[in-house]
């Protein structure tokens, strides 16, 4: 369980997440959405320790995050922040290898090997593994980040708009991967998502914030509403059912 | 792997690499000597060993350094950490008075100037890429460049300032200890130097794969469980040690290590520092001892290394700088 409580960020008088208080159970896909500058991806940041709070308390699963050492944290919870920009020369194989050092310090086990395989082969990195990560395009470039997050294997696993750059194809494949990782191996996945329409097709809960703090919280069926919407965005939105599943119509 | 044919391996390149420092070592030791064969080897193997000492230090240092700092422009040097030594060595006869610091022993010395070294680049450098209170706000890297480069000038106008307002006496020892270049070289100083570049060494190869983790950056390194802070503090401490150490040999030289470092990522394609340093090490080295053995043989001593090794540098920064701006 993802415990936060009462979260203040401030950067120099200008609040950014305003008193956040949440819970999140293990278990599921939970996307957090709300406009830019709603201090989404600040309370993903705060959540994972990358970021310091100004005042209030994280804790993962009882451990709180600005006490327990990296390397436990690490084998419980991962992130991937948007532009990850890297310095060093990798293949795509080297990178989705450093998620398995939170377990094996770099020294890479048969264990370590299969997890690499199998990440490789769930976000269709086979064919591009050997290749250096400035070959790619955006797209295979966030797959491969998004494989080394998942090779971590970690319980908790939180992204920060992992849907940027890739294409439609990608896109749906990516959600259905997360669907499936927190289906069939109990994970939490958190996700900072823009498109409403993909949180509400696979989400068990959206948590939307707006100005700093959490405005709604539920499952799709409550948050994707023409009122919450227009309360979150501001914006009319029109909502349909197809198949169960609601598509909001915001394009007007 | 299907890797690109037109790439050496790594383990190619480094055993290439030590042939070549070997072959030009030999070549230093052996090559017009006439007369004693003990008394040139001892000539000739100090000026070796300092040889080697340096550009360890300036390699290692400067690979590091731009590891935790995750670019490759900025380098120990254009930082101003050599001249920050400078000033270091000026302040303490200032302070203490020549008497004193010239009697002292040489290794005690060292030992205070490295210390005072360690900790004021530490504090200075900590402040600088920590955002002096701003939080989390990168700073952009050509900020971080000015900066370094105001901090170089200041450095040594200061210690210039120093130099002048001693009395003359004092004057003469810190002048004594400021010209050293690699045909005068304290042997006392170099067994000191290759003590502490050995352990600072020891302790380093334990870390060689943090350093592949700092390289991905700080949320990377972060989330793979390093402890980011003490991390960067550590290898600071290792590269404000090494820099004492050349700096003390051989005086400050700017683009060296941005020179070599460069060279090393260039012809290794991987990421690891286990492959990185070694290669930076052995193109540092042969630079040096081949270009000490072409200025000494062919143009005799007529013009310095120093010379030669920061125009070459130059070019590169310059370079760098503009491939990585218009990227």
């Amino acid at each position: 369980m993802i415990d936060v409580k009462t979260i203040t960020k401030r950067y120099n008088g200008t609040v950014v997440v305003d008193g956040v208080s949440l819970s999140l159970p293990a278990g599921g896909v939970i996307s957090l959405i709300g406009p830019n500058g709603a201090g989404k991806s600040t309370l993903l940041s705060i959540v994972s320790r990358l970021l310091p709070m100004t005042s209030g308390t994280v804790e993962i699963d009882g451990l709180d995050v600005t006490t327990t050492p990296g390397e436990v944290l690490a084998r419980r919870l991962s992130i991937l922040r948007q532009d990850n920009q890297i310095m060093s020369r990798l293949t795509v194989e080297d990178l989705v290898a450093f998620g398995r050092y939170p377990h094996s310090k770099g020294r890479l086990t048969d264990d370590d090997r299969g997890h690499i395989r199998n990440a490789l082969r769930y976000l269709d990195l086979e064919p591009l593994a050997g290749r250096f990560l400035d070959e790619l395009s955006g797209g295979q470039r966030q797959r491969a980040f998004i494989a080394m997050v998942l090779c971590q294997d970690t319980e908790y696993i939180l992204l920060d708009e992992p849907l940027n750059n890739l294409d439609v194809k990608h896109a749906v494949a990516m959600m259905k991967l997360f669907r499936r990782t927190a289906d069939e191996f109990g994970k939490t996945i958190v996700l900072v998502l823009h498109d409403i329409n993909f949180a509400s097709c696979y989400s068990d809960r959206i948590v939307a914030m707006r100005d700093g703090r959490v405005v709604h919280q539920g499952p799709p069926e409550v948050i994707i509403t023409p009122d919450v919407i227009r309360d979150v965005y501001g914006v009319e939105a029109q909502v349909m059912e197809n198949g169960g599943q609601r598509i909001a119509l915001y394009y007007q | 792997m299907p890797a690109d044919r037109r790439i050496l391996s790594p383990m190619v390149v480094l055993g290439g690499l030590s042939a070549l420092t070997l072959l030009s070592i030999a070549l230093f030791m052996t090559l017009g000597a006439r007369g004693k064969w003990d008394f040139i080897l001892a000539f000739r193997g100090t000026k070796i060993a300092a040889m080697v000492l340096v550009g360890y230090a300036i390699a290692v240092s400067t690979v590091l350094f731009q590891t935790i700092t995750n670019n490759r422009i900025l380098t120990p040097s254009v930082m101003g950490f050599d001249h920050l030594y400078r000033l270091i060595q000026t302040g303490l006869v200032f302070q203490f008075g020549s008497g004193l610091v010239a009697t002292l022993d040489p290794r005690l010395r060292f030992g205070v100037e490295v210390a005072s070294m360690v900790v004021f680049s530490g504090l200075l450098y900590w402040w600088l890429f920590n955002g002096a209170g701003r939080g989390d706000n990168r700073r952009s890297l050509h900020l971080l460049l000015l900066v370094g480069i105001v901090f170089g000038v200041l450095f040594r106008s200061v210690t210039n300032f120093l130099q002048r307002i001693i009395d003359p006496n004092a004057f003469l020892t810190v002048q004594d200890r400021l010209f050293a270049n690699f045909n005068r070289v304290d042997v006392e100083l170099l067994t000191v130097s290759a003590l502490v570049v050995l352990a600072v060494s020891l302790a380093g190869w334990r870390w060689r794969r943090t350093f592949d983790v700092l390289a991905l950056g700080r949320d990377a390194a972060v989330n793979l469980g390093v402890e980011h802070r003490r991390a960067v503090m550590t290898v600071l401490v290792m590269v404000s040690i090494l820099v004492s150490v050349s700096t003390a040999l051989v005086g400050p030289v700017t683009f060296f290590g941005l020179l070599v470092a460069n060279l090393a990522y260039l012809v290794i394609r991987s990421h690891r520092h286990a492959l990185i340093l070694p290669a930076a090490v052995l193109i540092a080295v042969l630079t040096l001892v081949a270009g000490q053995l072409v200025l000494e043989r062919v143009f005799g001593y007529n013009a310095a290394l120093s010379i030669v090794i920061e125009f070459v540098g130059g070019l590169a920064f310059l370079f760098i700088l503009v491939r990585g701006s218009a990227r």
